[in-house]
C-alpha cells in the first residue's frame, strides 16, 4: 500500500492541473464545460505528435497548451457569438475535437516509448522516475496554480470572476461578457490540456479515448477540495482543488486495493459526484425532516 | 445631455405574446436634472429604462448623450456612462466578491481592465471613507462577502458603485422598493444627498407617489407605453398627490376615453 504513495501524490498533482481547468468553468464561470473531454486529450495528441517528430518535451507541451486554448475559444464562440446553450457548445466541441485529435495522431494511439519526455528531462533530480514525477508533478502544479492566483487577481480576472457571479452587474460595470467568457473557457482549456500533455507522457502514451469521464474526474476534485478544504478566499479554493484532486486519487487508489474491478472506476466516480453535487438538497431536506419531527 | 427621441419598443412581435412597450417616445434631459418617473404596473418605465442602458435594442428611435449618437452601442459600453441601481437587490453586486472587489470593479467602469493588480491599496481609504459616509457600518467590512449583507446595505453599495466612476447619467430602477420601508427611506436620502453632492443627471423609477414628488426637480408619468404628464420645477413643486391623480385621469382618460384606470 505504501509504496504507492508517493505514485498517487504525483497522479493527483498532474490531474489537479485539470481540475483546477474545471474549477475555472464550473465554480468561476458557472458553466459545465465538456470542452475538457476533447482537449484533454487534444493535449496528449499534441505534446505526443511533437515529439515523435522530435520537438523536445517544453515546445510540445507549450503547443499542447495553445491547441486547448484553441478549443476554448471555439466554444467561447459558440456559446456566446452564436447563443448555442453552453453545455451543448462543449458537447460539440468535444465531439469536433474527436476527428481532430485523430488527424493529429495519425491513428488512435500514439506509444511514447523510449522516446525522450519532459519526465526524462527531469530525469536529473533522481534516479528513481517515481520521485521525478513528483518532482514534475509539484513545479508544474505550483507553476500554474500561482499564475491562476496572480491572473485571477488582475483587474481582467476580477471581471472573469464577476462574471460567472453576476454578469448583468459586470455588463452594467462596461465589460463585455462574451469576451470574459471566452477568455475564461480559453484559460480552462489550456490547462486541460496541459494536464492532459503531461498525464500522456507520465503514461506513455497517447490516447484518442483517454478524454472519457475527464470532466467527471475535475468536478469530483473540485467538490471533494470543497467540501474537505474549504473555499473561503481565492487562494484558498485553488489550494482546495489541488488537494481534493490528490484525496480523489488516494481514494481511488484505496478502493482498488480493496478489490473494486479497475472498469468499475468510473461508475464509481459517477456516483460519487452525483452524490455529492445533490448534498445540498439532501442536506436540506434532512433538516426539514428533523425539523418536522421536532 | 440625453435625448430620446421617437423611440418604439415591441417585445415578442408578431407572436400571441407580443407586448406594445413603448410608443413613439421622446424625452430631453438637461444637464444636472434630476427626474422621478411614475406609472402604473406595465407602463413602460423599465422598458424605457432599459433601452437608455441598451439591455435590448429599441425598434425605432434614437438615444443620444451628449450628442453623441448610443443607439447601436452594446450595454457594456453604454455603461461607460451610464451608472444604474435595479430593484433587485442582487442584481447590483457579485455576492461571492468582497465589497472592495466590487467597488474596484466600478471604479473602473470607463475604462477596460488590465493586468495590474485589481485590489489598490491607494483605493482603500477612499472607499473606507465613502463607504463611512453611508452611515452603515460597512467601512470596517471592505473583506466582507456582498453575500452577507442585508438587501439595503447592499443597495447603498450599489449606488455607490454606480456613481463611483463619475457617470453622465444615472438610472435607478424602483431601487427601494424591495426594502423595508424604514431602510427604504435611509436609501433614498442617501441617493438624495449623492445626486444633489454630484450634480447627476438622473432618472428615478419609484412607484411611490410621495416620493416622486418630494425628489428631483422634474417629474414624468408614464402609461401603456407613453409618457402622458411632464412637469418641473415650479409646477412640480407644488404638486400633490391629489393633483398628481387628477391630472392623471385627466390625461389618461382623453388619451383613452374611459377613466376607469387606477395607478397601482
Ligand atoms: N423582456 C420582456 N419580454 C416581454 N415583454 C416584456 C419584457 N419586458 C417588459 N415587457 C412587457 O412590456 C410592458 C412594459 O413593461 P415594463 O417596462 O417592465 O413596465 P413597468 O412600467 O412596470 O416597469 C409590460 O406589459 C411587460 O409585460
Ligand atoms: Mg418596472
Amino acid at each position: 500500500m505504501l509504496e504507492l504513495a508517493i505514485p498517487t501524490l504525483s497522479q493527483g498533482l498532474l490531474w489537479s492541473i485539470l481540475a483546477i481547468g474545471v474549477y475555472i468553468t464550473f465554480r468561476v464561470l458557472d458553466i459545465a464545460d465538456l470542452t475538457v473531454e476533447g482537449s484533454f486529450p487534444l493535449g496528449a495528441a499534441t505534446a505526443a505528435k511533437l515529439l515523435t517528430e522530435g520537438y523536445d518535451p517544453i515546445t510540445s507541451v507549450f503547443v499542447a497548451c495553445l491547441a486547448g486554448m484553441a478549443a476554448g475559444i471555439v466554444t467561447g464562440i459558440l456559446t456566446t457569438k452564436l447563443k448555442i446553450p453552453a453545455l451543448l457548445a462543449g458537447i460539440l466541441t468535444m465531439i469536433a475535437l474527436y476527428s481532430v485529435n485523430l488527424r493529429i495522431m495519425g491513428k488512435a494511439n500514439l506509444s511514447l516509448l523510449r522516446m525522450d519526455t519532459i519526465f526524462t528531462l527531469a530525469g536529473f533530480i533522481s534516479d528513481d522516475p517515481q520521485n521525478v514525477a513528483l518532482f514534475v508533478g509539484i513545479v508544474s502544479t505550483a507553476v500554474l496554480a500561482l499564475l491562476c492566483y496572480w491572473f485571477f487577481g488582475t483587474e481582467i480576472g476580477s471581471a472573469i470572476r464577476a462574471t460567472g457571479a453576476n454578469p448583468r452587474m459586470i455588463r452594467a460595470n462596461g465589460i463585455n461578457t462574451d469576451n470574459t467568457i471566452i477568455l475564461g473557457l480559453l484559460i480552462s482549456n489550456g490547462l486541460v490540456s496541459i494536464s492532459g500533455a503531461l498525464i500522456g507522457q507520465a503514461n506513455g502514451f497517447a490516447d484518442v479515448g483517454m478524454g472519457v469521464g475527464t470532466i467527471v474526474i475535475g468536478l469530483a476534485s473540485v467538490i471533494i477540495g470543497e467540501v474537505l478544504f474549504g473555499t473561503r478566499t481565492f487562494w484558498r479554493c485553488l489550494l482546495s482543488v489541488v488537494l481534493g484532486s490528490i484525496v480523489y486519487r488516494v481514494v481511488i487508489a484505496i478502493v482498488l486495493a480493496l478489490g473494486m474491478p479497475p472498469n468499475d472506476l468510473k461508475l464509481f466516480t459517477a456516483i460519487l459526484v452525483a452524490l455529492a453535487l445533490s448534498m445540498p438538497l439532501i442536506q436540506a431536506k434532512f433538516k426539514a425532516m428533523r425539523k418536522a419531527g421536532e | 445631455m440625453l435625448d430620446i427621441s421617437h423611440i418604439s419598443k415591441t417585445f415578442n412581435p408578431g407572436m400571441i405574446t407580443e407586448k406594445v412597450a413603448l410608443i413613439d417616445v421622446s424625452l430631453h434631459l438637461a444637464p444636472g436634472e434630476f427626474v422621478t418617473v411614475i406609472g402604473g404596473n406595465g407602463a413602460g418605465k423599465s422598458t424605457l429604462m432599459n433601452s437608455i442602458a441598451g439591455t435590448f435594442p429599441v425598434d425605432k428611435g434614437t438615444i443620444s448623450i451628449d450628442d453623441e449618437d448610443i443607439t447601436d452601442w452594446p450595454e457594456h459600453r453604454r455603461a461607460k456612462y451610464i451608472g444604474r441601481v435595479f430593484q433587485d437587490p442582487m442584481m447590483g453586486t457579485a455576492a461571492n466578491m468582497m465589497i472592495e472587489e466590487n467597488l474596484e470593479i466600478a471604479s473602473r467602469r470607463n475604462r477596460r481592465p488590465n493586468l495590474s493588480w485589481s485590489s489598490k491599496k491607494e483605493d482603500k481609504e477612499k472607499f473606507q471613507s465613502m463607504l463611512a459616509s453611508l452611515h452603515l457600518g460597512l467601512e470596517d467590512r471592505l473583506e466582507s462577502k456582498v453575500g452577507l449583507l442585508s438587501g439595503g446595505q447592499r443597495q447603498a453599495l450599489t449606488l455607490l458603485m454606480a456613481t463611483l466612476a463619475d457617470p453622465k447619467l444615472l438610472l435607478l430602477d424602483e431601487h427601494t422598493a424591495a426594502l423595508d420601508p424604514k431602510t427604504a427611506a435611509q436609501v433614498l436620502k442617501i441617493t438624495t444627498s449623492i445626486v444633489a453632492e454630484r450634480h447627476l443627471t438622473t432618472l428615478m423609477i419609484t412607484h411611490n407617489m410621495r416620493d416622486a414628488l418630494a425628489c428631483g426637480n422634474r417629474l414624468i408619468m408614464m402609461y401603456g407605453g407613453k409618457i402622458l404628464i411632464d412637469v418641473k420645477d415650479r409646477e412640480k413643486k407644488k404638486l400633490t398627490v391629489k393633483d398628481l391623480l387628477l391630472m392623471f385621469e385627466k390625461a389618461a382618460g382623453s388619451e383613452l376615453g374611459d377613466d376607469s384606470l387606477l395607478l397601482s
